[in-house]
């Protein structure tokens, strides 16, 4: 695909995005799109919010559970990346006006303090260069009408990312049993789901250490600091005007998010 | 008769022989609700209760208990909306890393369970979760091998109970942890058959805590006028969906806090 489409289709995301609305399917109007470009339309996207003054914190990483990769019919992760405007507190009231059609993923998010550069990062390297773990929020949104994506529509858009929360629970990976570390997800007081890290890629770190080798194959790297949120442990949780999510990590803690408003859709 | 019975005394006894031979030589029936739609869950513990003495004048000793059909998951994959409790014998108990064999099963499954041995007796109505870890005095890491002597591993609640909630084989093994020094709600587990995860949660997926699981199970005893002794071991149910073994299957049950059980199927 030609530059010129790529900024076009970059453009076209950002501006609906910025106006929280959605587009038709990219993939459908360009049958031949591949993955790589739709990683460019997305580096494209991206520049447009930095450009508009947001800043780089971190990663996502997405795709990463069998169910999801059924759906998709792509047996490995993608990622996106996370920018400052999308970041709430934890005890911050989500405001649902600012999204479009968006769902909830409780995930376990690392924050490192050392830079990662792949290609050849292991696991190990994973632990090694974390700061701490902590139980997140990530509330996923898409731009493509319906959520009709296939593989390429969500890549394109920014891997659908929202915005998310990061819990004040902190924890040190080397503490915690991350790939058994059990997480219990509540909705408005009643179980939602259960699940456990290694949903994950056999562990959340195998999904942070395949992050850092495959931005190492672009010449990107994870930089001391960044937030990296490693992919969800549950089904996606519908949302709406005055949910409340809690998502509990054993042996980690909680993180507790509310909703408010209405989206777009 | 007493309050819930629908069925004779002969009736039990019938149907207590019938699973108690389906049980022995590991073929399948149909469920007991085919012949008697009337069949109530007392009835269903009637039989149970009738089976029981049968075991026990066997020679069997009685280990502890069992509540069942405990998780969301558990309940969808079967069709019911309300736990059950079955009695557990030592001749039912197989070791941690035994080799344990298919040939006098029908269709077993293997789930995750937290399991705790009590050192207090229990008794029901109005046990609380509070009052069984008061009482538990420690809990540790179990795989329960059910086995419906049901065609299809097709039932309703009176039938499943009758057949003493599927119970076939039991591993209790790992690490003994007190449960006061661990979190038991969030207990993560993961299933591996032959060395690929098939199931996967977290322990609250038993009634929001396995503790209340237990606590249920002693009120449950408690209408049929029993009691939880001290010294029981008991499961608190699937924590995963109970996947389907066969003979050359390896499963290794890995939880958080409490290590892991491993089994292995034969002929």
């Amino acid at each position: 695909m030609n530059d010129e489409k790529i900024a076009q289709y970059g453009d076209e995301l950002y501006n609906a995005w910025h106006a929280c609305r959605t587009v038709a399917p990219l993939l459908q109007r360009e049958p031949e799109i591949t993955i790589d470009d739709a990683y460019r339309i997305q580096l494209r996207m991206v520049e447009c919010r930095v450009q508009a003054g947001e800043r780089i914190v971190g990663k996502k990483i997405g795709v990463t559970s069998k169910p999801v990769q059924d759906f998709l019919g792509v047996y490995q992760p993608d990622f996106g990346q996370l920018t400052s405007g999308m970041i709430y507190q934890e005890g911050e009231t989500i405001d649902l006006g600012k999204l479009i059609q968006p769902k909830a993923e409780a995930e376990l998010a690392f924050v490192l303090k050392r830079d990662l550069i792949g290609p050849g990062i292991t696991a190990m390297d994973v632990i090694s260069a974390t700061d701490y773990v902590a139980p997140c929020f990530e509330i996923v949104d898409s731009r493509i009408t319906d959520w009709k994506i296939k593989i390429q529509d969500t890549v394109a858009d920014n891997a659908s990312c929202g915005v998310f929360v990061i819990g004040n629970a902190h924890g040190d990976p080397r503490k915690l049993d991350i790939a058994l570390a059990g997480m219990v997800l509540e909705k408005n007081g009643e179980l939602f789901s259960t699940s456990v890290g290694a949903a994950v890629q056999g562990s959340p770190a195998n999904a942070v250490a395949w992050l850092a080798n495959t931005l190492g194959a672009l010449g990107i790297p994870l930089r001391a600091g960044e937030v990296i949120l490693s992919g969800s442990q549950s089904a996606l949780v519908p949302i709406v005007d005055g949910d409340e999510l809690v998502c509990s990590i054993g042996g980690l803690g909680s993180c507790r998010v509310k909703f408010a408003g209405r989206s777009a859709v | 008769m007493n309050p819930g019975l629908n069925l004779t005394r002969e009736d039990i006894v019938r149907l207590c022989e019938r699973v108690d031979g389906a049980q022995r030589r590991a073929y399948a029936i149909p469920k007991l609700t085919d012949e008697y739609p009337a069949m109530t869950i007392a009835d269903g513990y009637a039989v149970q209760a009738e089976l029981r003495r049968r075991y026990l004048s066997r020679g069997s000793r009685l280990v502890g208990w069992k509540a069942g059909l405990t998780s969301r998951a558990k309940m969808l994959q079967m069709g019911v909306h309300v736990p059950s409790i079955g009695f557990l014998t030592d001749d039912m108990y197989r070791p941690e890393n035994s080799a344990i064999s298919t040939s006098d099963l029908v269709h077993p499954r293997a789930e995750c369970e937290v399991a705790f041995v009590t050192k207090k007796t229990l008794k029901g109505p109005h046990c609380t979760r509070q009052d069984v870890l008061d009482a538990t005095d420690y809990v540790l890491p179990a795989v329960e091998i059910i086995d419906s002597r049901f065609s299809g591993f097709k039932f309703d609640l009176p039938s499943v109970v009758a057949d003493n909630g599927s119970s076939a084989r039991y591993v209790a093994g790992g690490r003994a942890r007190y449960p006061a020094e661990i979190d038991l709600r969030t207990l993560g587990v993961v299933m591996e058959k032959n060395g690929e995860i098939v199931a996967m949660g977290a322990s609250a997926a038993v009634l929001g805590h396995p503790a209340e699981a237990i606590a249920m199970l002693v009120n449950i005893l408690a209408e049929q006028g029993e009691e939880l002794a001290a010294g029981s071991f008991v499961m608190s149910g699937g924590i995963t969906e109970a996947i389907p073994v066969k003979a050359g299957d390896c499963i290794i049950a890995r939880y958080q806090e409490l290590g892991s059980v491993s089994i292995r199927f034969v002929e």
